[in-house]
């Protein structure tokens, strides 16, 4: 009894470790890399909580038509240049413009487009 | 039985040295967050999660914020549109969602999604307006689609069953709240 104790209380303990040690991106970070890298800069990170403080949902994904699914966006840098998706806000004017490239452009070589983040959700929750 | 105090300290110990590496690590910094690049100058210029998400509303899970309770409390006051004149109309109607296997009914509460979006974020691309017109399940859901394409991605995660999973059977019919509605088949 004594010697399988041990071992299940430490897998306990690594079971409880594992969320620290995945914490990633912050929940809902959006990365885009469809076409970054191959264009020669580095992949773009979204941070929806950022955005979310200070507009609806609704204000991207319907009044700008951002498709609620990452890399089907089909958005290109030209498209924001001409105040599309991003550059409606992005302009100088809403929010800063999009010639300060590496804010957006802010991520890691070889990252993947995809819904990112996601530490704290190993298990159900309190309510 | 000794020979085990010490094992359940050093559990005890790395169980407290780990709620506090969660607490530290609630918001991870950019520069360690393992997607930005920290050799990037303008990492220096973006707001960290940390200094915008911990004078919000506490939560357990997703961005640790709750979003609902933040914005219903008034901390934040996200525009309806670009030029922040529209505000999407709010609608207290819940839906009552009774074919959930042995788990509770789902009431969705349509009041906490009209005060982020507008109806249609989710009309009719998502949800069907109409009764018994969506083919939702669990399984749909945990692969991104209906519920799933916000829940698990961006609202709060799938691992929180008892958020949606709320309402007793045994309680629907003698409440006296929002008028309900039977969804799902």
């Amino acid at each position: 009894m004594k010697r399988r104790s041990g071992p299940s209380l430490l897998a306990v303990v690594a079971a409880c470790l594992i969320p620290v040690m995945f914490a990633w991106a912050e929940y809902a970070d959006v990365i885009l890399n469809d076409n970054s890298e191959a264009e020669g800069v580095a992949p773009v990170i979204f941070p929806h909580w950022f955005h979310r403080i200070r507009f609806q949902c609704s204000v991207c994904h319907v009044e700008l038509g951002i498709r609620m699914e990452a890399g089907k966006t089909g958005i290109r840098m030209q498209d924001l240049i001409d105040g599309r998706y991003c550059g409606a806000c992005h302009d100088g004017g809403t929010a800063w413009s999009i010639d300060n490239c590496d804010l957006c452009h802010s991520g890691r070589p070889g990252l993947e487009t995809g819904v990112k983040g996601g530490h704290k959700t190993t298990g159900p929750g309190i309510y | 039985m000794a020979n085990r105090y010490p094992i359940i300290l050093l559990s005890i110990s790395l169980l407290a040295a780990a709620s506090a590496g969660l607490a530290a690590d609630k918001w991870k910094p950019l520069k360690k967050d393992g997607i930005h690049d920290p050799s990037n100058p303008a990492i220096n210029v973006l707001q960290e999660p940390a200094d915008a998400l911990s004078i919000l509303q506490v939560d357990t899970a997703g961005n640790m914020v709750d979003w609902a309770r933040t914005l219903d409390y008034g901390f934040i006051e996200p525009r309806g549109s670009i030029d922040g004149e529209y505000r999407p109309e709010v609608l207290e109607t819940t839906v009552l969602m009774r074919n959930t296997m042995p788990m509770r009914y789902v009431r969705f509460p349509h009041k906490t999604h009209t005060q982020w979006m507008s109806c249609e974020t989710c009309h009719d691309s998502i949800f069907i307006a109409e009764e018994h017109a969506n083919p939702i399940n669990m399984g749909k859901i945990l692969q991104g689609e209906y519920c799933g394409i916000c829940h698990g991605a961006v609202a709060f995660p799938l691992t929180e069953c008892d958020r949606c999973h709320n309402t007793d059977s045994s309680t629907v019919g003698r409440e006296v709240r929002d008028p309900e509605r039977d969804e799902g088949s």
